[in-house]
């Protein structure tokens, strides 16, 4: 099994979500966070007083799968998320142990 | 220029009655009362309705104003504190300030500074009591007069909140009214509006209170803010505004509460409060577009705030110019006040670096000061203003010059001496520990949002 984590624009959530749909993914977590990368933040103005938002809102995706299907649903993600601009996100993908389904107890491939 | 009050006349009535039912018949007493001017119930009306919405630009149009600019842990302290401070000026006012104010002339050389002591917990005053307007024999009931009175003093007091928020103990707040209003409100008061007082006799014009209520409040917040001295970290963490959507509705409140504010201090329901209705349309409007153009000009973005902040300098700017200037001098007025206001709050201050947290006085008080003396230039009739055709525009400059200047001179001292109290009392400051904590946990334990 592969985790895959995706960090993208917060706007483009409705699209990602299409696209995991696509590729039969059933399970998704979603998470408001926080961070920077090349971007470097934002910069924001009240009445003259300039503040420099280094860390910029983000969501961050998490989804497991089974090892065939990890790179097909990374590339999904990375077309549904693409903008073409700076802050678009990262993807990465990590292996898992272990799976359980805590309503039934199956384990791994079943329990996803 | 607003309540010419006519002592005289009120307490003559009831004067006269009891002499009347010593001495003379039943029908003397007929005659003398059908002499006395009997309020018009349109005016009543629109004065009832005035008063509750000055009341509305506080509660909660002030409070959402100043609350969603500042951050989350401190949102509850601000309503508090403009809430609190509202109570208590309602009661110093019905207590001792209507009479301070506005009651029978204080002995001289008092007189043309304070009023004297005799409407203490208004005595005499009654149902029948009237207040006189600026028609002659046009007079409503005297309570209503006092109503509306004391929502000014009460917005007044709050706006000089907005140059301390986030820091300053609520005892230091509530201890500080209490010096502040006899010391600084009400002579300003008195002096604008009794028919005895200072600016009154030298002809300053100020319509709804531009000189009683902007640059009087918006001076006492910029001593304050340095006497308190800044924010922990001011300049260096984020004090972005927690919620902006609040702001905005705040100033639809306060704009919609300006009418009364303005077009109900004619007095009446007539042309004059029109006139004063459509300024504060036309001038709000003017100055809400100005502060965007100004922002633009100067390379950023036609902000939220940057049209909030307009709207609410345009209303500072035609307070006195209301029923004193036609509605294209006010158009003028609001919008050279706005850029005005723009360049104070975006531009100098920052430089000065003292922390005027909400900008009670880039706005209120450099927006009051250039209401006071632009209303000097749109009164003129050649410019469609209401002065009279024979009008002196330079000796009216002169005379709102020295109105200003004295406002700014005696809101000053009183505001020092008024904190200098507030510091021996209370101390002031909250401690470093409970401002980094925020205000709402630390002086009120609660917390605005428990999402």
């Amino acid at each position: 099994m592969k985790l895959i984590t995706a960090i993208i624009k917060p706007f483009r959530m409705d699209q990602v979500r299409e696209a995991l749909m696509a590729c039969s993914v059933q399970g998704i977590t979603v998470s408001e966070v926080r961070g920077h990368g090349k971007q470097l933040g934002q910069t924001e103005v009240y009445r003259g007083a300039e503040y420099h938002l280094n860390l910029v809102p983000k969501l961050k995706i998490e989804v497991v799968v089974e090892d065939q299907d990890a790179l097909r649903v990374a590339e999904a993600i990375a077309a549904a998320a693409h903008t073409g601009s700076t802050g678009d996100g990262k993807i990465f993908v990590s292996h898992i142990g272990h799976a359980v389904r805590i309503r039934t107890g199956e384990v791994d491939e079943t329990a996803l | 220029m607003k309540p010419r009050f006519d002592v005289a006349r009120r307490i003559a009535f009831p004067a006269a009655l009891t002499l009347a039912m010593a001495l003379l018949p039943a029908a003397a007493i007929a005659q003398e009362a059908a002499t006395t001017p009997v309020p018009n119930k349109g005016d009543t009306a629109w004065m009832m309705v005035s008063t509750l919405l000055v009341l509305l630009m506080i509660l909660p149009g002030l409070q959402l104003f100043y609350g969603g600019l500042v951050r989350t842990k401190n949102m509850l302290s601000v309503m508090t504190q403009i809430g609190a401070a509202t109570c208590l000026a309602m009661l110093i006012w019905v207590i001792f300030g209507y009479s301070l104010a506005f009651g029978p002339d204080a002995p001289a050389p008092f007189t043309p500074f304070i009023a004297g002591l005799d409407r203490l917990f208004l005595a005499g005053i009654g149902p029948d009591s009237t207040a006189a307007t600026f028609t002659k024999d046009v007079v409503i009931p005297e309570f209503v007069f006092i109503c509306f009175q004391m929502t000014f003093a009460a917005i007044t007091l709050s706006i000089v909140l907005g140059g301390i928020v986030e820091r300053v103990k609520f005892s230091a707040l509530m201890v500080f009214a209490l010096v502040w209003m006899p010391l600084v409100y009400l002579p300003i008061a008195h002096m604008v509006w009794a028919a005895s007082g200072l600016f009154f006799v030298m002809g300053a014009l100020d319509f709804a209170g531009g000189t009683v209520v902007h640059i009087n409040a918006g001076v006492a917040a910029l001593v304050a803010a340095i006497i308190a001295g800044k924010r922990l970290g001011y300049m260096k963490d984020s004090m972005a505004p927690h919620s902006l959507t609040l702001t905005l509705v705040g100033t639809g409140l306060l704009w919609v509460g300006w009418f009364g504010f303005n077009a109900g201090s004619a007095l009446e329901a007539n042309g004059s409060a029109a006139l004063a209705m459509i300024n504060t349309f036309v001038a709000t409007a003017a100055g809400g577009l100005a502060w965007l153009a100004a922002e633009r000009v100067f390379g950023h973005k036609p902000s939220a705030l940057g049209l909030a902040s307009g709207i609410v300098s345009g209303l500072v700017a035609v307070t006195p110019a209301a029923g004193n200037s036609g509605p294209m001098g006010a158009i003028l007025l609001g919008a050279i006040t706005a850029v005005a206001c723009y360049i104070a709050v975006a531009i100098i201050r920052p430089r000065l670096r003292y922390d005027d947290s909400l900008d009670a006085f880039g706005i209120h008080g450099v927006g009051g000061i250039m209401g006071a003396i632009g209303t000097a230039i749109v009164y003129a009739p050649s410019l469609g203003g209401p002065g009279p055709a024979d009008y002196d525009m330079m000796a009216k400059l002169g005379v709102q010059l020295a109105a200003v200047c004295t406002t700014i001179a005696w809101s000053t001292i009183g505001t020092l001496v008024a904190l200098a109290v507030a510091k021996a009392v209370t101390g002031l400051r909250v401690t470093t520990e409970a401002e980094r904590e925020g205000l709402d946990l630390a002086e009120h334990g609660e917390r605005a949002y428990n999402l």
